[in-house]
């Protein structure tokens, strides 16, 4: 109790002295916990694009890519996936959903996307984060776009504004859809995933926009957009109502295909016994992982060649249908970049990866998103260590820093200490003294730092969402925090022995004499 | 009366206690080989008031900071109640000191943020032994009576910044008399009072070592306190050191 109200009231005495080291003690804090938070934030901000969807297929080619391309729509896609293919997959047992994703145009430097209303519901980000519209409702109609909240900041639009779309990503006046104007029915709010700098079309209207004839056909077009807008299976380019014959038959090849993939992906299948992986998570050692477009093992050769004889038979039979059976056959037109997939128990996605990879009829790569982005995030984690190492060095500076203030602040002490054992303080008594001081200062550093970092959050969390479009959470402090913490707590209490032990190793006079 | 003629006088009255100050070959130095203090014997026998004095370098703090335990002699024997210090630690000799020492800085060596009262209190806060002798009163009892003996009682929670040099020294006084410790050393603690405060001061210390018996070193400049001693000790007498720099 003598202790404690001599070291307050020491404390209270050199105030200014006191406040300075508390000061210096919690800028260190807040820029370790500050730069923590932002990497965290950074990290969570970026596993968190892309939720709630368990596949996402595109054309064969790197996972990266597909992931790149169709989630932050960085480079260009491998190529397209036939709108033909994402139907067949719709068919699969395990698949509960689809959603197509078409990519290739833009508007003002915004990428433009074709896609169903479908998307809206399905795509999650961060935790549960569903995408929910400010303004307007869905794009339903070929002449109508949905934009995203930076879309519309950026460029002040409103419901109702006109849009014209223009092949690739930028705008060199040679291939405007001038002759398909959109306009605005529908503003998204606030994600800070891509989606707030995409703009939502139909895929009948990335079809009509690119028809010779664009804006001649717009009853016609209308009609594709709502067979799109009702979960569309024709695969047809305006065609739904002469699709009626060969439905059948598509059934059969369709049923055909699944089950050749199936016995494919099989013959491939980790042994019985093999825990299923959820998606996002590492895959258990030990399972074999199936590279997009690698061949099967020997052992599963005999399986796969029956399947591709199968597969050649009804090819064939194809072939000699007749050529009038053939009223919705490819035209190039009915392409998608990719499809987002749901499936009815997410502990199939795994397979049904295996199924996509190994399809025979049209090649395709499917990317589980959550191990996707987790290999993505190592492979640019170098911003990562790049965060790391500032922090690193904060740690060292701010320490340093601290370790001078709180050093200064207790060898200053030093006559003060040599009067307290010259009238009879032991040296328990001294270290506790120093010891609980430094102690003292640090907690205060640390709750002042830390109170800095929420405050300096809650006040600047809009600002830099804004600015920087990153989403930095109030959350409870994280392990690497309290470590942090634990650290500037540790070093302020070590440092207190420091003069506690100088006020013994010197000699007592020294401390008394009018010099020291 | 020479200081082995009192070390004589302590061991004729056939006292079977020890003694409360013993040095024996006494030897010390601040740098090696240049000897500040070079005292063969000196015995102050319990209860004794002494009056050390000597001219300026003569090593009078020195040799109060060695009776105190402040500075470990560099060869000989320091026996304070019969203690040995130079076979005692650091730590054990500030505990020695704080349970039966009492010591008026030259420097006062207050501690500037605590109020008079705190700094007065600082040796029984410190020491339950220097507590037990308050005899039962209470802190603040003891406290006030000590201030008002010595004229400070109106200042007990004043910052020691307010006050004057002389206050401070009062303060510092009664902090080393607080919980009447055995030995009571002094050193040159008249210097900034005026002569009534002066007279109030040394009556009230020696009635405070009358009444704990016990032993007072003082040391001063000012010979005209000399008689109110019951001893006198000349430090250029018994300090071979001094007498060698003087003859050189």
């Amino acid at each position: 109790m003598m202790i404690l109200r001599l070291a307050l009231t020491s404390l209270r005495s050199r105030f200014l002295t006191t406040a300075l080291t508390v000061a210096s003690i919690a800028l260190s804090v807040t820029l370790l916990v500050g730069i923590e938070n932002v990497r965290a934030g950074v990290r969570d901000s970026f596993a968190g694009t892309i939720r709630g969807v368990d596949l996402i297929v595109g054309a064969r080619g790197g996972t990266l890519q597909v992931l790149l391309s169709a989630v932050f729509g960085i480079g260009s896609p491998s190529g397209s996936v036939k709108l033909s293919t994402m139907e067949r997959w719709k068919a699969h047992p395990a698949v509960k959903w689809v959603v197509p994703y078409s990519l290739g145009d833009s508007h003002r430097g915004f990428r433009v996307v074709g896609t169903t209303p479908e998307f809206y519901e399905r795509y999650r980000f961060r935790k549960d984060g569903r995408i929910v519209f400010v303004s307007g409702r869905a794009a339903v109609a070929d002449t109508e776009v949905v934009i995203g909240s930076e879309v519309a900041e950026k460029l002040g639009y409103t419901i109702g504004t006109p849009v014209v779309v223009v092949h690739g990503l930028r705008d060199i006046g040679t291939s405007s859809h001038e002759a398909h104007p959109f306009h605005v029915v529908g503003i998204l709010g606030r994600t800070f995933t891509p989606i707030d700098r995409s703009v939502y079309v139909t895929l009948g209207g990335i079809e009509v926009m690119h028809q010779p004839e664009a804006g001649a056909g717009v009853a016609g077009s209308s009609m594709a957009s709502a067979e799109v807008a009702g979960g569309r299976v024709s695969g047809g380019r305006g065609q739904g109502g002469t699709a009626q014959k060969p439905t059948a038959r598509k059934s059969a090849q369709a049923a055909a295909i699944i089950a050749a993939n199936k016995q494919r992906a099989a013959a491939m299948a980790p042994p019985a016994g093999t825990p299923m992986v959820m998606p996002g998570a590492e895959p258990p050692p030990g399972t074999p992982l199936v590279m997009p477009g690698a061949e099967p093992p020997p052992s599963a050769m005999p399986e796969v060649k029956a399947a591709a004889v199968a597969q050649r038979v009804v090819t064939k039979e194809k072939l000699a249908a007749p050529m009038e059976a053939e009223p919705a056959h490819d035209h190039g037109d009915d392409q998608i970049t990719a499809f987002f997939v749901g499936t009815k128990n997410r502990f199939e996605a795994l397979m049904l990866q295996r199924e996509m990879n190994t399809d025979l009829v049209e090649p395709l790569t499917a990317v589980i998103p959550g191990v996707a982005l987790g290999e993505l995030w190592q492979n640019i984690g170098s911003a990562e260590v790049g965060l790391r190492v500032i922090a690193i060095f904060a740690v060292a500076i701010g320490l340093t820093g601290m370790l001078v203030a709180l050093y200064s602040s207790l060898e200053a002490r030093r006559r003060e200490m040599a009067i307290l054992r010259a009238v009879g303080a032991g040296p328990r008594m001294i270290i506790s003294l120093l010891v609980l001081e430094s102690g003292l200062l640090a907690l205060l550093g640390c709750v002042i730092g830390v109170a800095t970092v929420y405050l300096g959050l809650f006040v600047a969390q809009g600002p830099i969402e804004q600015r920087f479009g990153l989403h930095l959470a109030l959350h409870p402090l994280r392990s690497m925090e309290w470590t942090y913490l634990a650290v500037v707590m540790g070093a302020g209490i070590v440092i207190g022995f420091v003069p506690a032990w100088k006020a013994y190793r010197t000699s007592l006079v020294d401390g008394l004499s009018p010099r020291a | 009366m020479s200081a082995g003629a009192a070390g004589a006088a302590s061991a004729g009255t056939g006292l079977i206690e020890t003694p409360a100050v013993e040095l024996s070959a006494l030897r010390f130095s601040y740098k090696q080989g240049r000897d500040v203090l070079a005292i063969d014997s000196l015995t102050i026998a319990r209860g004794e008031t002494v009056f050390l004095h000597g001219p300026s370098g003569s090593g009078k703090t020195t040799l109060l900071g060695l009776l105190a335990g402040v500075l470990q002699a560099t060869s000989g024997r320091v026996r304070i109640l019969g203690q040995d210090f130079s076979t005692m630690s650091g730590g054990a000799r500030d505990a020695f000191r704080a349970r039966h020492l009492g010591y008026v800085f030259q420097m006062f060596n207050l501690i500037p943020y605590l109020p008079v009262r705190e700094n007065i209190l600082l040796p029984v806060r410190l020491e339950p032994a220097r507590r037990e002798r308050l005899g039962g009163r209470s802190l603040d009892d003891a406290v006030r009576d000590i201030a008002t003996q010595l004229d400070i009682a109106q200042y007990l929670d004043s910052p020691i910044a307010e006050l004057s040099v002389g206050q401070q020294q009062r303060v510092a006084a009664a902090r080393a008399l607080m919980g009447s410790p055995e030995v009571v050393i002094a050193d040159e603690p008249t210097s900034a009072l005026d002569t009534n405060r002066r007279e109030q001061f040394l009556k009230l210390l020696f009635a405070s070592c009358e009444k704990a018996k016990a032993t007072l070193v003082f040391v001063s400049h000012d010979h005209t306190l000399m008689p109110l001693f019951s001893r006198t000790v000349e430090l250029m007498e018994i300090n071979r050191a001094a007498k060698v720099g003087a003859d050189a």
